[in-house]
């Protein structure tokens, strides 16, 4: 786990690396997270794996998130791991909303880690987040002919009103 | 609370022996039965004695109420309840029900045991039209019956929106003496009733599906279909 003044050089070398890539960090919980602009996480992610003294080569998780009023919206977050060190650092890379009818994108970093083939498939499928160069881009737990996005937190939660009797009294036909 | 105990012989008085004289008087008059030795009087006597009369609709459905098997089917934590009720100590085969079979030709009971979730609805449906007729539904547990605490994109809110559902049994799971309860319901709904189509049941009469191999049918085929359904459901009504 690098600590604060680690992960503060480790953004350091990356800016200089690949200028305007990390636009910040922080370090809560004993953890680290860089976070990225979208178009240069690859660089980011290969630095982190290929240089020596990083060799973050295992990437043990990518998840989506939404953090809807927040701006920019969404966020994809690489968990990486150093086995030998036993050192993690997350990088997130920070997506604007496109607006309606279009789906925000991201490189693909199957190229990178070939793990990533099913966690991007699963971003995608309950974010809609669209991951250039995937070989396979399609959804994979929900239902082929599932529409919407439901894990956004605009998808509307679902279910259906109890119809209770004792609601009967003050609003009369209050389910129809 | 208080335990009554009470002593076998007194719970069953029907199996007291009776009289080895009586007995041999019993076996004289069946045989003569069926020599034809019986006088009039006596005939009567011992029909009344030895015969009971029904309607066979009655007699075919006392008899499936009575041996129900259940598809050996889960579907989540409810499961885990369905499988105790054929244990020992709940022993739903003190109904006829104990007897699971893992193929859905086999059974006539479904019980769905836990959430249906949008993906697997086709699946459920498809197992339910694979059972052949009579067959009944029991829905265990709020999930299936409404959805339950899953309110949300993934599950199916009560799994009679797209099959019909014979018993609901309510609980989060329903304890098995809930559910073999239940089980007494259906076998009461199955003794009152004793038509065996669910289309009939739910009105719905008419929406037979085709086997996708045998091609759709053509218009004669159906209405051919169709008068002969009529035919058979007229006779039933007029008798």
């Amino acid at each position: 786990m690098p600590d604060a003044a680690g992960l503060e050089l480790i953004a350091q070398e990356l800016n200089e690396v690949a200028p305007g890539s990390v636009s910040g960090t922080y370090h809560e919980h004993g953890q680290a997270c860089l976070i990225v602009s979208p178009e240069r996480v690859l660089d980011v992610l290969r630095w982190l794996r290929d240089t020596p003294g990083q060799e973050y080569r295992f990437l043990a998780s990518l998840h989506g998130a939404d953090y809807l009023p927040a701006r920019p919206r969404f966020g994809v977050l690489y968990e990486l791991l150093n086995m030998p060190r036993v050192e993690r650092i997350r990088v997130r890379a920070a997506l604007d909303d496109p607006g309606e009818g279009s789906l925000p994108e991201i490189d693909s970093c199957v190229e990178l880690f070939p793990t990533a083939e099913f966690h991007e498939r699963e971003v995608y499928d309950f974010f809609g987040i669209v991951f250039r160069g995937h070989p396979d881009l399609r959804r994979i737990l929900l239902p082929e002919d599932y529409v919407g996005w439901p894990l956004r937190r605009d998808f509307p939660i679902g279910g259906e009103p109890v119809i209770f009797t004792r609601d009967e009294p003050s609003v009369p036909r209050w389910f129809e | 609370m208080e335990v009554r105990r009470e002593k076998l012989r007194a719970l069953a008085p029907l199996d007291e022996p009776k009289p080895p004289a009586e007995l041999r008087i019993r076996q004289l008059r069946a045989r003569d039965l069926l020599r034809g030795d019986l006088s009039a009087e006596e005939l009567e006597r011992y029909a009344e004695e030895s015969v009971v009369t029904t309607r066979l609709e009655q007699m075919l459905a006392w008899g499936r109420a009575n041996s129900v098997f259940p598809a050996t089917f889960g579907l989540a934590c409810c499961a885990i309840e369905m499988m105790s009720i054929v244990s020992p100590r709940y022993d739903v085969a003190r109904f006829g029900a104990e007897n699971m079979r893992a193929s859905p030709r086999q059974a006539d009971l479904l019980i769905l045991s836990g959430r249906v979730s949008i993906k697997m609805a086709p699946v459920v449906r498809r197992i339910y039209d694979q059972m052949l007729e009579p067959k009944w539904v029991i829905s265990m547990g709020a999930c299936s019956s409404s959805g339950g605490m899953f309110g949300n994109y993934a599950v199916v809110q009560g799994a009679d929106k797209f099959m019909p559902v014979d018993i609901h049994v309510p609980g989060c799971p329903p304890r098995p003496e809930a559910l073999i309860y239940g089980f007494n319901k259906l076998q009461r709904k199955i003794l009152g009733n004793p038509d065996p189509g669910w289309r009939r049941r739910y009105n719905a009469e008419g929406t037979e599906e085709w086997a996708h191999g045998a091609g759709a049918p053509t218009p004669e085929e159906r209405s051919a279909y169709q008068a002969a359904r009529e035919a058979v459901l007229t006779a039933e009504r007029g008798a």
